[in-house]
């Protein structure tokens, strides 16, 4: 082997990815939420799967999760060389080119839809197809840049994995499924509000129609305060049901009433009263947000193993 | 000339081939391991199979 056969034209030393840089395409922060998810909705459901093929559909699915993180870097790689919180990742950091990131994308969604439906049944894998064509082409490409709800109707596709989890184990839908997909659907806006009131330089460089650039800030605020009050609504409701009990209604009303207070914070405050503190009600708002959301399904988690070990019986 | 020494770009590159072997080997002990599990299920068993083992 010669020096002529090591191609240093491409890329310089230092941009020259890693393995690292191709595995940080599928957003693997996002990914432990997709994972965590879709394991509670597949033990929370009624029917057993053999341990090996739940954990195969759980990695299927964090691969298609991964895919449409790949595709959304491809499709936002010159939003995301503007935004500070977005630069360096591995397209505007010039490490991976946007062609490498898009046939990533479409090989590993192929992939794990093909094989999700493979190891449990078509419905899981026809929902996670649906979820990635949901968070690429309607999320990213169309209402990301469109409108300021882009948040609102694009936290669907991060709300989706509980119902496949749940769909892997009993090869359908149920109300049950379609709580726990409402559970983040609601939370992803008060969530991603909180991020773009402290973030606030970075959606108005990159001209993304975030609600904080469209309506203004006091807008926003009420806005979050409104879908908090809806999320508790909702959060605490669903400990009525059958994904409910005990357990998760005390850890569902103590947070609710964490988030609440948070919301009545951030919609009681000024941009000068954030300033003045660098938006720390806003940056503990949304670190509270992360718990909540992460307690809600360890709770649902807990109950359903309580449920299947007959203690609550 | 021949490379004598390993380049740093060798290095670099090794952790990625590395990386791609070991998604290799597990894509291919994902597979065997789904077909030993459906295989002993008896889920490509006919239909027919089925019905009597029941």
């Amino acid at each position: 082997m010669t020096d002529t056969s090591i191609n240093t034209q491409a890329h310089s030393h230092d941009t020259e990815a890693q393995f690292s840089d191709y595995f940080a395409l599928l957003k693997p922060r996002v990914m432990t939420l997709v994972v965590f998810t879709a394991f509670v909705g597949l033990l929370a459901a009624p029917t057993p799967v053999h341990p090996f093929i739940g954990f195969c559909a759980i990695l299927f699915i964090a691969i298609g999760g991964g895919a449409s993180g790949a595709l959304n870097m491809w499709w936002d790689a010159d939003i995301d060389a503007v935004m500070k919180r977005t630069q360096r990742r591995p397209i505007p950091a010039g490490k991976v080119t946007g062609d490498e990131a898009f046939a990533i994308g479409i090989a590993l969604s192929a992939f794990s839809v093909v094989f999700l439906g493979l190891a449990s049944n078509w419905v899981a894998a026809g929902l996670l197809a649906f979820t990635i064509f949901f968070y690429v082409v309607i999320y990213t490409m169309w209402l990301k840049r469109w409108t300021p709800q882009n948040i609102v109707i694009g936290g669907a596709a991060g709300a989706f994995p509980p119902m496949i989890g749940w769909a892997v184990a009993t090869g359908g839908i149920s109300v049950e499924s379609v709580l726990m997909f409402c559970l983040t659907f609601m939370w992803t806006p008060p969530h991603f509000w909180a991020l773009a009131l402290f973030m606030r330089k970075d959606y108005d460089n990159a001209d993304v129609p975030m609600l904080t650039v469209t309506h203004g800030r006091r807008s926003t605020r009420i806005h979050i305060l409104v879908y908090t009050v809806l999320l508790a609504v909702l959060a605490i409701g669903a400990g009525f049901t059958s994904i409910g009990g005990p357990i998760y209604l005390t850890v569902a009303v103590v947070l609710n009433v964490l988030f609440l207070r948070g919301a009545v914070q951030i919609w009681k405050r000024d941009e000068d009263m954030s300033e003045e503190d660098n938006f720390l009600v806003e940056r503990k708002f949304f670190k509270l947000s992360l718990l909540y959301l992460f307690a809600h399904f360890g709770a649902i988690l807990v109950e359903a193993g309580f449920d299947k070990f007959g203690v609550w019986a | 000339m021949s490379l004598s020494k390993q380049h740093e770009l060798h290095t670099r590159r090794y952790s990625r081939n590395v990386g791609v072997g070991l998604v290799l080997v597990g894509v291919i002990a994902i597979v065997f391991g789904l077909t030993v599990v459906k295989v002993t299920r008896g889920d490509y068993e006919p239909a027919s199979t089925q019905t009597v083992t029941q």
